[in-house]
C-alpha cells in the first residue's frame, strides 16, 4: 500500500508528465501536480507572428499547456497549482543564456534550468505541498547503489528520447528525492499508456528543444530581449576571416554563428565552409574546412560527478559533447592547474567540440558525470 | 430568480404578456439595486459585471469627449479601470496615474493638482480591493466638480460592505458588481447621473436606453436584485459581525507570527479586508500550503495561467518587491464564523512555522 505521502509531479501539459501524473495516481499514491511557469510568452510580442496575441502551443508555459496539465489533474482528480518561478527563470536561466551567446559559447538552457529550477526551486515547493518526492517526465533512470551508498543516474531505456545529457548537473541530494517513472519506457509506450488511461495529451506534439525561444531563432530572441531590457543591441559585428588569416567578409555579430555552423555565412567559397571558432574578443569568426573542426582534446570545467566519486587516476568513458552526438571513447584525466576542470582526450578525433555545450562522461548507460566545455 | 429560468422565461424587451413578466422582475431588481446606491431606478444600466461597468464609464465617459482628453485616475485602481485607461492611451488619450502614499488611501489634494484643462474624466475607485482602504470620494467629486470634470468610482467593493449613496458621494458614474453582494456571477451594474455624457460600448439594441445594447440577463439581474435587498436590510449587522471576524483574525496573527503587520490603513477599511505581509515567506508558497489545508486565501492577483504575479497595489503604496511578495488578502464574508478563524489562525501559524523552517524565501 503506497503511503499517504503526496508526490509532487512537475506537470508541463506534455505528454510525459501527464502520464506521470496519471500513473503515479493511478498506482494509488497522493499526488499534486504543479505547473512552473517560467517565461511569460507575451513579453517579446515581436517574436510571435501574431504581435503577442496569441501565444502558440507546443512552447513552454502558454496558455494551452497550463490548460491542458490542468485538465488532466482534474480528469485524474489531484491537487493542482500553478508556480510563478519567472523571476527565478530570468536570473538562473534566460540571463546566463544571453550572456553565453554575446561571449561567444553556445550554452544550454536546458541543463540550467534543471540544475537551478526544475530540481531546486521546485523541490523547495514539494516541501511546500507536503511532499518527499518529486517526479518529473524525463526520460532517465536513477539506482540506488547500496555498496557505495550513492544514487546513481542512467538513461532511460529509450535511446531516442534518453534525457540524461541535460541530467549530469544535479546533486545526490537532488536524485534521493526525485523519481522518473518513464525511465524504462519508450515514447511509443508512453503515449499507449497515455491513450489507454484516457488522457486527451496522449497525441500532443513533442515539445521544441529551446522552449522560450520561439521557432528556435535565438539571435532574433536576444535582440529582442537586449531590447526591452534596455541594453543596447549588442554590437559585436566583425570580420570573417579564415584559419590561415584571409578576410572573406564581414558578418553582423558572434552571436549569430555557432562553431560547426555551416549555413548563413553569407560568403561563396569553392570548398564547403564551416565555422570553427568565434572569437569575442576581437569579434572575429573563424571559418575553415570540415576537417579543420576535429578536436583531439578539450577541457571540461565545473565538473559534476555525478554517479561515482571523483576518480583519482585518469579513467575512460564514452563522452557525449552534444545531446545528439553518439558519444566516443576518451580518456578523462585531471586537467593541470583546473581545481574543477578535467581534460578530455578522444581516442579519434571528434567534430565541432563547441564552448558552452556540455560534455557528459558515460560508463554503458551510467551516467558517471559532466562538465561544461571551455 | 429561478422563476425566471423556468416560468418568467419571457424576453424583457418583448412586447407580449411573457416578456412583459420578465420586464417586471427586472424593473423591481433595478429598483432594488437603486435603494441599495441611493440612485433612481432610471440612473441604473445593467451590465455584464463590474468589468464592463468600469470600461463603459471610463470609456464611455472619455470618447464622449470628442477629443484628444486627459483621465485622472490612481495607481491602486482595479485593472478593470487601469486596462480601460491603457486602452485610452492607445486611442491617443492621455491619463495620469496618481501615486497613492502608504495608507493606501488617496490623497484629494493630489487628483486636485493632476487635473488639465483638458481632463474629462476623474476616476477613483471607493474602496481597495486589495486593502479594503476607503477613498474619500466625496472630496474628490468635489475637487473635480469645481474644475468641471465628471467623476467616476467603481464600487464594486464598497458595495454591501459600507454604506452607499451616490447622492451624498456625489459621483456620476458609479459601477458595482452582483457577485459581491452574493447574487449570481456575470451581472453588474452603472449608476449614470442623468445628463452625464456617455458613448455605448457596444451598438444594435435599444436595452438599457440605448447605453448597452443586448438582450437582458434576467434570472442574473432578478438575483442581484434580491441580493441587493437582502445586503441593504443586513449592511449594519453584517459590518459588524464580519469586522469582527477580521479584527479576530488580525489580532491573532499579529499576537502569535513574528515579522507579520498590516498594509495600508488599519482604520477606515472596508469590514472584510484584511492585507497581512508575513516578512520571509512566500506569499505563493503560503497560498497554497493554507488551500491544500482547506482554506481559500489570495495574494495580489492571479495572471491568466493562474499563476500569481506580484501586486500591482502592493508595490504602487510602496512596499518592497519581498515584502509585496511576502503578503497575503484575507476576504471574509457573511458565511463565515468565529471557528473557522480560529482554525484559519491556526493553520497560519503551522503554515508559516512550516515554511520558514524549510526557509522558502519570498
Amino acid at each position: 500500500m503506497p503511503d499517504s505521502t503526496p508526490i509532487a509531479v512537475a506537470m508541463s501539459g506534455g505528454v510525459d508528465s501527464s502520464t506521470v501524473a496519471a500513473m503515479l495516481a493511478r498506482q494509488g499514491h497522493a499526488v499534486v501536480g504543479l505547473t512552473m511557469q517560467l517565461w511569460n510568452q507575451r513579453r517579446l510580442p515581436e517574436l510571435t507572428a501574431e504581435g503577442g496575441a496569441s501565444v502558440g502551443a507546443g512552447r513552454c508555459c502558454s496558455l494551452d499547456d497550463v490548460y491542458d496539465a490542468r485538465r488532466v489533474a482534474e480528469q485524474i482528480g489531484i491537487p493542482y497549482y500553478v508556480v510563478n518561478f519567472e523571476r527565478q527563470f530570468e536570473d538562473q536561466v534566460v540571463k546566463p543564456f544571453v550572456a553565453e551567446y554575446l561571449a561567444g559559447r553556445t550554452p544550454i538552457p536546458c541543463t540550467l534550468c534543471n540544475n537551478y529550477i526544475k530540481f531546486d526551486r521546485f523541490l523547495e515547493m514539494a516541501d511546500v505541498v507536503g511532499a518527499r518526492q518529486i517526479a518529473t517526465g524525463h526520460y532517465a533512470r536513477i539506482r540506488y547503489d547500496a555498496a557505495a551508498g550513492r544514487y546513481q543516474l542512467l538513461r532511460g531505456r529509450d535511446p531516442a528520447k534518453d534525457q540524461t545529457y541535460f541530467l549530469f548537473g544535479l546533486t545526490q541530494a537532488q536524485l534521493a528525492r526525485t523519481l522518473f517513472p518513464l525511465g524504462e519506457l519508450t515514447k511509443p509506450e508512453v503515449r499507449e499508456l497515455a491513450a489507454s488511461m484516457g488522457l486527451a495529451v496522449a497525441a500532443k506534439g513533442d515539445s521544441q528543444e529551446i522552449c522560450f525561444v520561439p521557432n528556435g531563432d535565438y539571435a532574433a530572441f536576444l535582440n529582442a530581449y537586449l531590447k526591452e531590457t534596455g541594453v543596447p543591441p549588442a554590437e559585436t559585428r566583425g570580420e570573417i576571416v579564415t584559419t590561415d588569416g584571409r578576410r572573406l567578409g564581414a558578418h553582423e555579430g558572434v552571436h549569430h554563428f555557432t562553431v560547426g555552423q555551416r549555413r548563413g555565412l553569407g560568403i561563396a567559397a569553392g570548398e564547403p565552409l564551416y565555422v570553427i571558432a568565434t572569437e569575442p574578443a576581437t569579434q572575429r569568426v573563424i571559418v575553415g574546412g570540415n576537417d579543420e573542426l576535429l578536436r583531439h582534446r578539450f577541457v571540461a570545467r565545473e565538473v559534476n560527478w555525478i554517479s561515482i566519486p571523483e576518480p583519482a587516476s585518469p579513467m575512460r568513458a564514452q563522452v557525449k559533447i552534444r545531446n545528439k552526438h553518439a558519444g566516443a571513447a576518451a580518456t578523462i584525466a585531471r586537467a593541470p592547474g583546473l581545481l574543477d576542470g578535467v581534460e578530455v582526450i578522444f581516442d579519434e578525433p571528434q567534430r565541432a567540440v563547441t564552448p558552452g555545450q556540455a560534455a557528459v562522461f558515460y560508463d554503458g548507460d551510467l551516467v558517471l558525470g559532466g562538465g561544461w566545455i571551455e | 430568480m429561478v422563476a425566471c429560468l423556468g416560468q418568467v422565461y419571457g424576453n424583457a424587451s418583448s412586447i407580449h404578456y411573457f416578456g412583459q413578466a420578465a420586464k417586471q422582475r427586472m424593473e423591481a431588481a433595478r429598483r432594488q439595486v437603486a435603494a441599495l446606491v441611493g440612485c433612481r431606478p432610471a440612473e441604473l444600466i445593467f451590465t455584464g459585471g463590474g468589468t464592463e461597468a468600469d470600461n463603459l464609464a471610463v470609456l464611455g465617459a472619455v470618447r464622449a469627449a470628442g477629443r484628444p482628453a486627459h483621465v485622472v485616475t490612481t495607481a491602486i485602481e482595479h485593472p478593470a479601470v487601469l486596462g480601460a485607461c491603457a486602452q485610452l492611451e492607445r486611442e491617443g488619450h492621455a491619463v495620469t496615474r496618481v501615486p497613492v502614499p502608504a495608507s493606501g488611501i488617496v490623497d484629494p489634494d493630489a487628483i486636485r493638482r493632476a487635473l488639465r484643462p483638458e481632463t474629462a474624466l476623474v476616476s477613483v475607485m471607493h474602496a481597495n480591493n486589495e486593502l479594503g482602504t476607503v477613498q474619500p470620494i466625496a472630496e474628490i467629486a468635489r475637487i473635480a466638480h469645481e474644475a468641471g470634470v465628471p467623476v467616476h468610482s467603481d464600487g464594486v467593493q464598497a458595495l454591501g460592505k459600507i454604506p452607499v449613496d451616490v447622492e451624498a458621494l456625489g459621483v456620476d458614474l458609479y459601477s458595482v458588481s452582483a457577485h459581491k453582494v452574493y447574487a449570481p456571477k456575470g451581472v453588474g451594474a452603472l449608476y449614470m447621473r442623468k445628463g452625464t455624457n456617455l458613448t455605448p460600448l457596444a451598438f444594435g439594441g435599444h436595452h438599457e436606453r440605448d447605453r448597452r445594447p443586448g438582450t437582458e440577463n434576467v434570472p442574473g439581474i432578478a438575483g442581484f436584485g434580491a441580493a441587493a435587498e437582502v445586503a441593504g436590510a443586513r449592511l449594519a449587522e453584517d459590518a459588524g459581525r464580519i469586522g469582527g471576524l477580521r479584527d479576530r483574525l488580525e489580532n491573532a496573527i499579529l499576537d502569535r507570527i513574528p515579522g507579520t503587520g498590516i498594509n495600508g490603513s488599519p482604520a477606515g477599511r472596508t469590514p472584510n479586508t484584511s492585507n497581512v505581509y508575513f516578512d520571509g515567506i512566500d506569499g505563493e508558497a503560503l497560498t497554497i500550503a493554507l488551500d491544500l489545508r482547506g482554506f481559500a486565501v489570495s495574494t495580489g492577483a492571479a495572471c491568466s495561467s493562474g499563476a500569481i504575479a506580484p501586486s500591482h497595489v502592493l508595490t504602487a503604496i510602496g512596499l518592497s518587491a519581498d515584502r509585496a511578495r511576502a503578503s497575503m488578502r484575507f476576504s471574509l464574508g457573511r458565511s463565515n464564523t468565529d471557528e473557522q478563524v480560529n482554525a484559519l489562525a491556526e493553520a497560519l501559524c503551522e503554515a508559516v512555522a512550516h515554511l520558514r523552517r524549510i526557509s522558502v524565501h519570498a
